[in-house]
């Protein structure tokens, strides 16, 4: 099996996030075996797989969730911008900071809209006063294209938002702290499909500005929304590339087997 | 015939009725059992139960009834001049009550022949030195008009014994016969013994309901007799509280709830930070072994009677803030004060509200943790700023029982926080409870006439209200921030 | 989604590798409140151990006793003037007539060992044994008649300062102090110890002997006690469980969603939360003044307890069968069974482990319960045994926690001593409950 991908393509950017030869373990289950992968800065990378294939595990060691969980370990290395961020002097809260995420239900805090995406600001310490945190709240809202929906109503409690509200209440809580990667862990899983698309197309925009990686379920969103994909199976890496490349000419034959649909 | 008899009888008439009534129904279907509606038990049980239970019910009726209608009918019978020279007609009817039994006892002891004691002429003495031979003690001697009514007490409630025992037992075999006809292999005996059945269960399951009405009517009516003698804004609104068993006392209930309140409030000022901060340590901070150790550990505490924590108070934790504290800073004398309970039913509450907020706190959703923790937030800053807001209804009803809890509280206060009744604000001075005086009150010997007796149960009945107000606000709370995420 | 343009670049890059001062800060927040929660659970258990060592501390030479050895002889004259063993005639002779023997066999004692203590009379030697000890003696002789006229060795009680000294609660400076007890009598105690007629042992009637008088610390045990609350363990048992788990199968599988099985529900709940003093009013009134029941009996006890104990009950049995999935009923039911058939024979076996469990718990509470008790005056002072059920549940008794709330109200300082060792009879029969409750658990529990 080839254990390491290098992407030629037209959009050529820098790499934002390397990995090399990274294992996980949940106790005795190997989740994810040897993945190396370089993910590019202001491109939207789509990780794809049956369930139980190791993307979420992996997306998690990007900015070290799986620290939270007691029987999760992580081998190899995971560099950001050259920084390995598993390295002993790494604070994951620092990294945290600069490695957003989203996650697959909406999960706003039982707090106002403002509150909500003042919590992150709040917490790093961005704003030096409560103009310039309502200039953050504002503009982290206007990005997550909200904010006209919002905008009337910034003190009412984020809980009270619709599906695809919350999501995008969540994207401007992750982007308020001007991170420079965005993880998405299938964001769209629990929208409807008009919230779902109104998502994708806030994705696309998003990528002018973060590397954003996405995992999702669906086959077609990755089409939609990527400009890279990898597909993961039992926790390897099968296959990395050029989304058009993979879901028209895919080299593996698992991975042509799960874009034609026969596991998954 | 003692009811234990009558009891054993009933439970032999329906034994046996068990047995016949199977017996019955085996040999009505001839032998094949398969011809009958349902197996043979279910027609034994039908007459079983067909004995017993109308039979029991009338019996248990009785008993409630009987006692009433006999004491009216007795009451009645006393002289008017009997009564009116009495300063309390209850007086006099506890005296014929007392009479009686004593001559009963002297029958049972063979002392006296029934006869004797119809014959019994009222000249003093006698009677009482009679009474005194077989260990019964009269307080004094014995007017004409309470022999007489007892002597017709005794009489009737013999007469009343007689016939109670008589219809039960008639019932009991009416309730035999009228099943032993109903057995035949079409009768649906099933359907009959699960009705019955589900009659009983349902008849269990109000024992509840039955359970807070006695707790009701029973403190509203003796507190109705003790407002009847004591004015009720003097009761609510007066701050002196001064019992004094020949009458003219004070009973203003205001310094014992100031006592109440204020070491509820020490309690909960120990046991909710330190119950909250070792919920949030063992579920979101301490590996798995440390848990395993601690928490049933700190539990314990939840399983020890209040009595030792009375003790501990009383023993250890007293002596200990009296040597250390009140005394060097001049604060106190006393062993007993509101600090000592109030420490002591802290620590008793920390295991309850540890246990209740570790419910609530886990009952927020993994992904609002994760949600916080993805932004970049320490543990304590997502613990603090969006796990504690979001249980906090939760947590604010957990610490509305635990005052519940702690305004209840009767042995540590009673060993531990003194009998003074003072509005004072120096917590180590000896203070005192509600519950406290209700125990006070009504332990010892009380005349259940006296409004200093009595007001122990509107005592009773203002703590009832007052936690039951407490509690049901507390379940709704809970129950509502349950439903939000669920 | 065109307001994206408007935003500029991202922030300039920061190492990872460098801690800002505020992710320092920050950290060291993180550290200050784990530290609290770690101090909060450390208060827990220190509390747990002050609490346990107080107790244990306190109470644990309860189960030892100073007894004075002494060759008593039973004198005819005294005893039986008669001389014809009417036992009768010996019941006639009162304790008062035996403390002259134990006064003379100890100044015989003291004689043979060569005890003499300055400044100490014969009066004031005898008060080194107890006052329990003519009762000890006169119990023995009326049992055996015959033995008048020998000499018998008795193990008598010594007085509760005397035991008090071997067991440090008393010493020669606080003596000098106490007018019950002065340091001559004390040195008259070591020099017994020396030779050997005075021995400390294991304290058998502090389990089995009934309470003493405010006297005599040295003679009261938990017999009575111990019975009494057997007695009402027994009356909750009988009429909490089946209630209780009537009740519950009512209320899980039969009860319709209507108003009176909701305020059922409330009720429980309710009373689950209701003060236990309020509970002992409630006895007062219903089974005392109005029901006309005795005072201080264990059925009235039981009574109470048993609706104290309802809740607990109710709670537990309704989790257990909740506990048990559907599919065991829609079985049941699919072969014919009546819903009635379903869950006796089916589904309440299964949930037995739970219900018994619950039940356990719930007797442990009961058996601790104090406050309810003293109201129904359980608090009187009880020296005789009840009788065998059924009439003894009418006798009057005591229980554990009201004796050892009883021995705290007394003057003498050994009732402390007491009442701690109660507790530790107490806490052990709550420890071996709990421990049945548990390994119950651990044995059926079963995972669907």
């Amino acid at each position: 099996m080839k254990d390491h991908f290098t992407v030629e393509s037209e959009i050529m950017t820098e790499t934002k996030i390397t990995a090399r030869n990274v294992q996980v373990h949940y106790g005795d289950t190997h989740a994810i075996k040897d993945v190396s992968v370089e993910i590019a800065d202001r491109t939207v990378t789509a990780f794809i797989g049956p369930s139980g294939c190791g993307k979420s595990t992996f997306l998690r060691c990007i900015n070290r969730m799986n620290d939270t969980i007691d029987i999760c370990r992580v081998e190899g290395d995971i560099l950001i911008d050259g920084e390995d961020i598993y390295d002993r002097k790494v604070d994951p809260v620092q990294l945290r900071a600069k490695v957003g995420m989203v996650f697959q239900k909406p999960n706003p805090f039982p707090k106002s809209i403002y509150d909500n995406v003042a919590y992150g600001p709040r917490i790093h310490g961005l704003a030096r006063s409560k103009a310039e945190l309502d200039e953050i709240v504002e503009k982290s809202l206007r990005r997550a294209a909200i904010w006209n929906e919002v905008k009337d109503r910034l003190s009412a409690p984020g809980t009270g938002l619709s599906g695809g509200q919350q999501q995008r209440l969540c994207i401007a809580r992750a982007v308020a702290t001007e991170p420079e990667v965005l993880l998405m862990d299938e964001p769209c899983s629990a929208l409807d499909p008009i919230a779902t698309a109104q998502v994708e197309e806030l994705i696309d925009d998003l990528r002018r500005q973060f590397s954003v990686v996405i995992v999702t379920h669906s086959m077609q969103q990755a089409a939609r929304v990527s400009q890279r994909t990898a597909f993961f199976h039992l926790g390897n890496l099968v296959e990395f590339g050029e989304t058009s490349q993979i879901f028209t000419n895919p080299q593996d034959s698992r991975t042509e087997s799960y874009i034609t649909g026969r596991i998954g | 015939m003692p009811l234990i008899w009558l009891l054993a009888l009933l439970a032999a008439l329906s034994a046996a009725g068990f047995v016949m009534g199977r017996r019955r129904a085996v040999l009505s279907s001839g032998g094949d059992v398969r011809r009958l509606h349902s197996l043979p038990n279910y027609y034994g049980f039908n007459v079983g139960l067909a004995v017993i239970v109308p039979s029991l019910l009338v019996l248990f009726c009785w008993l409630l009834v009987q006692p009433l209608v006999i004491e009216a009918r007795v009451a009645a019978q006393l002289s008017p001049e009997a009564l009116s020279q009495a300063s309390d007609p209850a007086l006099v009817m506890s005296d014929v009550r007392r009479l009686a039994e004593g001559l009963d006892v002297a029958i049972a002891e063979g002392a006296m022949s029934g006869d004797d004691m119809r014959n019994l002429e009222a000249d003093g003495g006698n009677i009482r030195a009679a009474l005194g031979a077989v260990g019964v003690a009269l307080g004094s001697e014995v007017e004409p008009s309470v022999l007489v009514a007892a002597q017709s007490y005794i009489a009737q409630v013999r007469t009343g014994n007689m016939v109670r025992n008589v219809t039960v037992i008639l019932l009991a075999l009416a309730g035999f016969l009228w099943a032993m006809r109903l057995t035949a292999p079409g009768f649906r005996a099933r359907g009959a013994v699960e009705r019955a059945v589900l009659a009983l269960l349902i008849a269990a399951a109000s024992i509840a309901i039955l359970t807070t009405a006695g707790i009701v009517l029973s403190m509203l009516f003796e507190s109705i007799n003790f407002f009847r003698q004591y004015p009720i804004s003097d009761f609510f609104f007066g701050t002196t509280w001064s019992p004094n068993f020949r009458g003219n006392s004070d009973l203003g209930i205001l310094p014992l709830l100031w006592g109440t309140l204020y070491i509820s409030f020490i309690a909960l000022l120990v046991a909710v930070p330190v119950g909250l901060f070792s919920a949030i340590y063992l579920s979101e901070y301490a590996g798995p072994k440390v848990r395993g150790v601690a928490k049933p550990l700190i539990e314990v505490l939840a399983g020890i009677p209040t009595i030792v924590y009375g003790l501990f108070a009383l023993i250890t934790v007293g002596p200990l803030l009296r040597d250390h504290f009140a005394q060097p800073l001049g604060l106190g004398e006393s062993g007993s004060s509101v600090m000592t309970a109030g420490l002591v039913m802290g620590i008793m509450l920390i295991p309850f509200v540890s246990s209740l907020s570790d419910d609530i706190i886990n009952a927020v959703p993994q992904s609002m943790r994760d949600g916080s923790l993805g932004l970049g937030a320490t543990k304590s800053e997502t613990i603090r700023q969006v796990v504690v807001p979001a249980a906090l209804p939760g947590i604010v009803g957990a610490v509305l029982l635990a005052a519940s809890r702690a305004i209840g509280e009767t042995m540590i206060v009673v060993l531990g926080a003194g009998a003074a009744a003072k509005l004072d604000l120096n917590p180590f001075e000896a203070m005192t409870t509600v519950t406290v005086k209700i125990v006070s009150q009504l332990t010892g010997d009380t005349d259940f006439a006296a409004p200093e007796t009595l007001v122990a149960f509107a005592l009773g009945l203002t703590l009832f209200v007052i936690t039951l107000g407490l509690n049901v606000i507390a379940l709704v709370i809970v129950r509502k921030y349950r439903e939000q995420y669920e | 989604m065109s307001d994206i343009s408007a935003i500029p670049a991202a922030a300039p890059h920061s190492s990872l590798h460098r801690q800002s001062a505020r992710t320092k800060k920050r950290n060291a927040a993180e550290k200050r409140f784990q530290v609290y929660g770690m101090m909060a659970v450390g208060f827990g258990l220190l509390a747990l151990v002050v609490l346990l060592a107080s107790i244990l501390g306190n109470g644990l030479s309860s189960f030892r006793q100073t007894h004075v050895v002494l060759p008593v002889e039973l004198s005819e004259a005294r005893l039986d003037k008669s001389g014809e063993r009417d036992i009768e005639a010996i019941k006639k002779v009162s304790t008062f007539g035996y403390a002259p023997l134990i006064k003379d066999a100890l100044a015989r004692g003291m004689e043979e060992s060569g005890i003499a203590i300055e400044g100490l009379d014969e009066k004031d030697a005898g008060e080194i044994i107890s006052k329990e000890a003519p009762a000890q003696i006169r119990d023995f002789v009326i049992a055996n008649p015959d033995l008048i006229g020998t000499t018998q060795e008795f193990r008598l009680l010594a007085n509760g300062r005397i035991d008090g000294y071997f067991k440090g609660r008393v010493s020669m400076e606080s003596a000098a102090l106490d007018s019950n007890v002065s340091p001559a009598q004390l040195q008259l105690a070591e020099a017994l110890k020396e030779a050997g007629l005075l021995t400390t042992g294991f304290n058998r009637d502090f389990i089995t002997a009934p309470d003493a008088s405010d006297q005599r610390p040295e003679a009261a045990g938990l017999g009575v006690a111990i019975l009494g609350s057997l007695y009402m363990m027994l009356v909750v048992l009988v009429l909490a469980l089946p209630i209780g788990v009537a009740a519950s199968i009512y209320l899980e599988e039969f009860a319709p969603k209507n108003r009176w099985t909701d305020l059922i529900e409330v009720n429980i709940s309710n009373l689950a939360a209701v003060p236990s003093i309020v509970f002992g009013i409630l006895g007062l009134a219903i089974f005392i003044n109005f029901a006309g029941l005795p005072q201080s009996a264990p059925i009235v006890g039981g009574l109470v307890l048993t609706l104290m104990t309802l809740p607990t009950i109710i709670i537990a049995t309704r989790a257990s069968l909740k506990s048990v999935p559907p599919s065991i009923r829609d079985a049941a039911l699919g072969v014919g069974a009546s819903k009635m058939q379903a869950v006796f024979h089916h589904v309440l076996p299964l949930a037995a482990p739970g219900i018994l469990t619950g039940t356990i718990i719930g007797l442990a509470q009961a058996l601790g319960e104090t406050a309810p008790l003293l109201l129904i005056g359980m608090v009187a002072f009880v020296k005789e045994f009840p009788g065998a059920p059924p009439e003894g549940f009418f006798d009057p008794a005591s229980a554990l926690p009201v004796q050892i709330y009883n021995w705290t109200q007394r003057a003498d300082p050994a009732f402390v001593e007491r009442a701690s060792g109660a507790i530790i009879v107490l806490l052990v029969f709550l420890v071996v409950m709990n421990t049945i409750a548990v390994i119950l658990r651990r044995r059926f529990e079963r995972r669907w």
